[in-house]
């Protein structure tokens, strides 16, 4: 999109294409503004200073190539649950399962990892193939019940999700668990399978963080999506079957093939969420190392609109507000509840925002 | 053997079953409910901060069934006025619950339990495990045997029956929530009196394990809140562990038997017609 020639036809005051997608970033804004607004209302009725935290905020993620490091970092597993969310989405189909699919995922990059010693530029795109195929067949398995019985993706991904608990929970304790210690992990992965750290490459990061490479496969993803959904056959396909389903069957396009793989393509994508947490941070599988990243995804998904720049630009922001709940919390002594709250409150909006407006277009 | 195990398995099902009915109620009503876990988490952060504050358990059962209808408000203003999409709203819900209990995360003060009833042959629990199964029998009853329960359920089954009765669904929806709201509250009232301290994300996903019931019970509340017991039964297993059956393959029996409920393996299990539809 060209904002320039955008910004010309929205003063311009024609309905074209552009002033669609200027209108369409109204609401997420409107829902962010709110939400900066009650974090700062409520930091208010605590007698704090509600100025001084919002120089926290900006001081917190922008003060330093550090401090913006991190939250890059923090901001890559949502990119890609958010990608995974929003590819669903487009198709008309709730993954709720990012969270257990991206563990599922993480393992199979850990034990490929752990147990394969190859030179790194086979063992590094094995691990990540492995961990996609992994998540991939996860998030299928919904689809296909979906597809063949009719059964609800939501409920099933859900299933899927504490399934997934359970039975890496049971792999990281009892079968695979790192000898000699109590803490629920795997023994390290090798060297050649580690995504290498930005501050290795780029002069300006300390070498404490832990910015990685597979940010940068969080941006090629980024674009790959984009050209995926847009310009390709099977992208128009899915967003067929998503916005016109009768119309995709005319078109001699079955609705259920694509059901199937859309749900692996996200599972796969979700799962890459797994693959930056160990082949790119903490080199080894963790037992329930995510944050609720897979549900941050469905926020990321609709604050992104489902574009997935739009996705990028909700991630870093996500990312950025995982930073600062840190920073509050020790700085003003803020738990770090209230974000938690805002981030709930924010998709109760946003959804309800998408809802109205909808109501209004059909009356 | 088994026997040993019963108490431990009522205690396990019953914040389940009521949150499965409260889920029925809803879901009876079309509209799906996610945010059941949200509503049992506030639920028993309103029960330890309102116990705490009054020095009375029974003022801390009402604090938290307000609570727990309070958050079903919201979901029901999302998804009935607003027509929010109902899936999102309701783990938007579970994650605003989960955000403000850890923010106003009560002191880590011991609170008493409600009242416990000895009777004969059965043994000591709580009052509100002996209340589950009546409401089971009388919910089947209300839904299914009474004209409120045929219009609350008309609400689920189409979207338009009860404008043909020039009746709103919009307020039959509004009560179906707000009755899984007080409902689902009372279960984490529950949970919270027996374990007397609140802790960050106590239901642990208890909510969603409820949904299975529902579904698992084909939205009705015999069967239900059977599937409530029958899960509470596989959680008592886990922690005697007694057989040296993985922990981690009973934990997940639930999930996986309603996967096969749900595909149709093993009878069928039909969802309201109009669950989750806003327009016809």
């Amino acid at each position: 999109m060209n904002i320039r020639k955008s910004l010309i036809s929205l003063l311009r005051g024609s309905t074209s294409q552009s002033r669609k997608f200027f209108l369409s970033c109204i609401p997420p804004l409107l829902a962010i503004f709110g939400f900066f607004l009650s974090c700062g209302i409520v930091v208010r009725i605590r007698g704090q200073d509600a100025l001084e935290f919002y120089r926290i905020i900006l001081s917190s993620g922008f003060a330093s190539f550090d401090d913006f490091g991190y939250v890059l970092f923090n901001a890559t597993p949502l990119v890609f649950t958010g990608l995974a969310v929003g590819i669903g989405y487009k198709s008309g189909l709730f993954n709720i399962g990012c969270e257990g699919q991206l563990y599922i995922a993480a393992f199979a990059a850990a034990w490929v990892g752990m147990h394969l010693n190859l030179p790194a530029f086979v063992l590094i795109p094995l691990c990540i193939g492995s961990a996609m195929i992994a998540g991939g067949v996860w998030g299928a398995v919904p689809g296909i019940l979906k597809a063949k019985y009719g059964a609800h993706e939501v409920i099933n991904t859900i299933m899927m999700n504490f399934i997934a608990f359970a039975l890496m929970n049971y792999l990281v304790t009892s079968v695979y668990q790192e000898p000699g210690q109590m803490i629920p992990q795997t023994p390290q992965i090798h060297e050649t399978a580690r995504i290498p750290r930005l501050a290795s490459l780029v002069p300006f990061l300390p070498q404490s963080n832990p910015l990685n490479a597979s940010f940068l496969i969080a941006c090629g993803c980024v674009a790959l999506s984009h050209i995926f959904l847009t310009y390709t056959r099977w992208g128009y396909e899915l967003r067929l079957v998503g916005n016109a389903r009768d119309v995709a069957s005319y078109g001699r396009i079955n609705p259920r093939t694509v059901t199937v793989w859309v749900m692996a393509l996200s599972g796969a994508v979700a799962g890459l969420a797994g693959v930056a947490e160990v082949m790119g941070y903490r080199y080894r599988y963790l037992d329930s190392f995510s944050a609720g990243w897979g549900f941050t995804g469905i926020a990321v998904a609709l604050l992104g609109r489902n574009n997935p720049f739009g996705i990028l630009v909700a991630a870093v922001l996500f990312g950025l507000l995982n930073k600062v709940a840190l920073d509050i919390d020790i700085l003003l002594g803020i738990p770090r509840g209230l974000f938690l709250a805002g981030q709930g409150m924010l998709i109760i909006w946003l959804v309800s925002i998408e809802g109205i407006s909808l109501l209004k277009k059909e009356n | 053997m088994i026997f040993e195990l019963i108490p431990s398995a009522l205690r396990m099902a019953t914040p389940l079953g009521f949150a499965a009915l409260g889920g029925i109620y809803s879901e009876r009503a079309g509209v799906i409910n996610l945010a059941l876990e949200g509503m049992m988490l506030i639920g028993a952060f309103g029960y330890i901060v309102g116990t705490q504050g009054s020095g009375s358990t029974w003022i801390g059962l009402l604090v938290g069934i307000g609570c727990g209808m309070a958050m079903a408000l919201l979901h029901a203003v999302a998804t009935v006025t607003f027509h929010a999409e109902q899936v999102v709203t309701g783990i938007g819900i579970n994650i605003l619950a989960l955000g403000i209990t850890e923010y106003l995360s009560p002191p880590p003060e011991q609170v008493g339990g409600l009242p416990h009833w000895q009777l004969p042959l059965i043994g000591s629990y709580s009052f509100i495990v002996y209340l589950l199964p009546i409401l089971m029998v009388a919910s089947h009853i209300l839904l299914f045997k009474t004209p409120w329960g045929l219009r609350l359920r008309a609400a689920g089954e189409s979207t338009e029956a009860l404008a043909a009765l020039s009746l709103s669904r919009s307020k039959w929806q509004y009560l179906g929530i707000l009755l899984s709201g007080l409902l689902a509250g009372t279960g984490g009232c529950f949970l919270a009196s027996e374990v007397h301290y609140f802790t960050k994300g106590m239901t642990a996903g208890r909510g969603y394990l409820a949904l299975a019931a529902v579904i698992f019970g084909n939205w009705r509340p015999l069967s239900g809140v059977s599937a409530c017991f029958l899960f509470g039964f596989a959680t008592a297993l886990e922690l005697t562990n007694r057989w040296n059956i993985p922990g981690q393959l009973l934990h997940s029996l639930p999930y996986i038997l309603t996967m096969v409920v749900l595909v149709g393996f093993v009878g069928t299990s039909r969802p309201p017609a109009s669950l989750g539809k806003m327009k016809s």
